[in-house]
């Protein structure tokens, strides 16, 4: 067969081969080379088709390389594939004649270096964490005696058998294992199942239900441990009505069911541990406190008892109550005899201070001392009146002397007349006109004249007639 | 009549709650404000909390099943090694 590639004359009368025949023996060469490769690369456009193989395309910057996941490799591989994952596929090469094109057989997909798995792991711890799943409100108690217990783990391996001797050890309890796969194919599902199935078992049914379970799993790789990285297991682990504690990998390792779990134990023993006291302890315990409640009721009484015996010890004597009674009884009687003398004479002397205070003299002093004082007001008053009235007295006298040299009878008994006409005093000569009828009054007595000539010019050096000329200066 | 109420009561009991009331009654005598009637009834009842207890405790058998079906059954296990 490999004389047809390899035939040493290439000479034109070769035979032909048919495209089937070199199509084959293309596909022989490329499996025999390519039996078994690692491809490093990113997936790019996987699909699952309808018969469940799945097609994927895995390249690089510069190639691309299609690649197919047989159906029943899928559920094997640990992982979902999804697009732009960088990986490492496993598998052989080999050509696909009726196509003239060739592809890998991929038999399993680990992550390319723990970093990718890392970054997936915290998107999706990330994710989750956002939903609340691992929230420390949801953890409920571990409870402190549990009757029942669910593990759900391998039922094959060391895990199983280290919690059974450490729950036998402590606290012999019934156990209940849920078996499954821990890695690989499947164990998503199978670990989620078990936490339902248990949760989902009715107190009080054929199957008791347990008070809390332990989900358990060897160390191992971070692929190995996958499983309880898949959100289906965290999901009900976070749902989980019954406390779970998580036990996976070794201390070191962390995965997502850690983070939903009520307790997480660093390995299965110590979830063991977590799951039921020491039941030594507990007896201890109890015993302790027996004798605490014993010794406090003990106490208790014999402090009454003392307490009983101090206050018999405290109680008087009879005599010594009814002897210091009458003494108070006397004092109180000597009182009363003595209270209303003490009271009147009390009242006596206050009468008397009250009577001291009430004193005439004093008043009489001020009466005396007023009664000087209006005699000497008196005699100022009639002395300033005296002087007064004088004062006016000769102020009178004055005025009617003065008043005396002015009358008109004075004037008139001087010798001189007064013209009158009518009522009215003539003073001048204009008044008197021819005919005109005129009196004359003298000091004694009036007469009745008639004007006979007219009023003459004044002469001022003239004679005048009586009553013809002006006497007005007279005044 | 009121014991056996409070024995009934008591039998009801899971453990952890009747640790704690246990320990209760034992600090509420040991601070001594209690009346001594009253003590002498917490004294009774702590007593019967810890036959509670203790029977609770003497329950002690190792028993490991193995559900099998996907939860309709079980099947014994042996945990030998």
């Amino acid at each position: 067969m490999s004389s047809l590639i390899d035939a040493p004359d290439v000479g034109s009368n070769r035979p032909p081969l048919s495209v089937s025949e070199l199509s084959h023996a293309l596909k022989r060469t490329v499996e025999d080379a390519f039996g078994f490769v690692r491809v490093r690369g990113e997936i790019s456009q996987p699909k699952v088709a309808a018969s469940g193989h799945c097609y994927l395309r895995l390249k690089d910057e510069n190639a691309v390389l299609d690649g197919i996941i047989w159906r029943g490799t899928m559920g094997k591989l640990g992982l979902k594939i999804e697009e732009g994952m960088e990986v490492i596929a496993s598998g052989k090469v080999t050509t696909y004649p009726g196509r003239s094109s060739y592809q890998i057989i991929i038999e399993s997909v680990e992550l390319a270096g723990v970093g990718a798995l890392l970054k997936l792991l915290e998107e999706r711890r990330k994710k989750l964490a956002a939903e609340g799943l691992f929230d420390a409100a949801r953890k409920k108690p571990l409870p402190d005696l549990p009757t029942v217990i669910g593990v759900v783990t391998s039922p094959t391996g060391a895990v199983i058998r280290d919690i059974l001797h450490r729950i036998a050890d402590r606290f012999p309890r019934h156990v209940l294992l849920w078996p499954v796969k821990v890695q690989g194919d499947g164990a998503a599902d199978e670990v989620a199942a078990a936490i339902e199935g248990f949760n989902s078992l009715k107190p009080g049914g054929a199957i008791p239900r347990p008070d809390v379970l332990i989900v358990a799993r060897g160390g191992g790789s971070l692929e190995d441990l996958w499983a309880f990285n898949e959100e289906i297991v965290v999901r009900a682990a976070a749902a989980s009505a019954i406390p779970l504690i998580s036990a996976v990998g070794h201390e070191t390792d962390t995965t997502l069911i850690d983070h939903a779990a009520d307790r997480r134990a660093p390995t299965p023993t110590a979830a063991a541990e977590m799951a039921v006291p020491v039941r030594l302890d507990l007896i201890a315990n109890i015993g302790q406190r027996a004798t605490r409640l014993t010794q406090a009721i003990a106490r208790m009484l014999e402090e009454h008892r003392i307490h009983l015996q101090g206050l018999v010890r405290g109680i008087p004597r009879l005599d010594v109550i009814v002897a210091e009674k009458e003494q108070a009884l006397d004092a109180l009687s000597e009182r009363l005899a003595l209270g209303p003398r003490q009271l009147i004479a009390a009242k006596a002397q206050d009468l008397k201070l009250l009577t001291a205070r009430l004193n005439l003299d004093r008043f009489k002093l001020d009466i005396a001392r007023s009664a000087t004082d209006l005699a000497s007001f008196a005699w100022r008053m009639a002395q300033a009146a005296t002087r007064a009235l004088r004062d006016v007295g000769t102020r009178v006298e004055g005025v009617t002397a003065r008043l005396e040299s002015v009358s008109p009878q004075r004037v008139l008994e001087r010798g001189y007349a007064m013209v009158m006409k009518g009522e009215r005093v003539l003073s001048t000569a204009a008044g008197a006109d021819a005919g005109a009828a005129l009196k004359v009054q003298f000091a004694d007595g009036g007469v009745d004249v008639r004007v006979e000539g007219a009023a003459a010019p004044k002469p001022t050096t003239k004679k005048r007639e009586p009553g013809a000329g002006s006497q007005g200066s007279l005044f | 009549m009121a014991k056996a109420d409070t024995a009934d009561d008591i039998s009801k009991l899971g453990f952890e709650d009747a640790m704690r009331e246990l320990e209760d009654i034992v600090r509420r005598l040991e601070s001594g404000q209690v009346k001594l009637d009253d003590a002498v009834k917490a004294y009774e009842r702590g007593a019967a909390l810890r036959k509670h207890c203790e029977a609770k405790l003497a329950d002690a058998k190792m028993k490991v099943e193995k559900i099998t079906g996907g939860g309709k059954g079980t099947a014994p296990v042996d945990v030998e090694s």
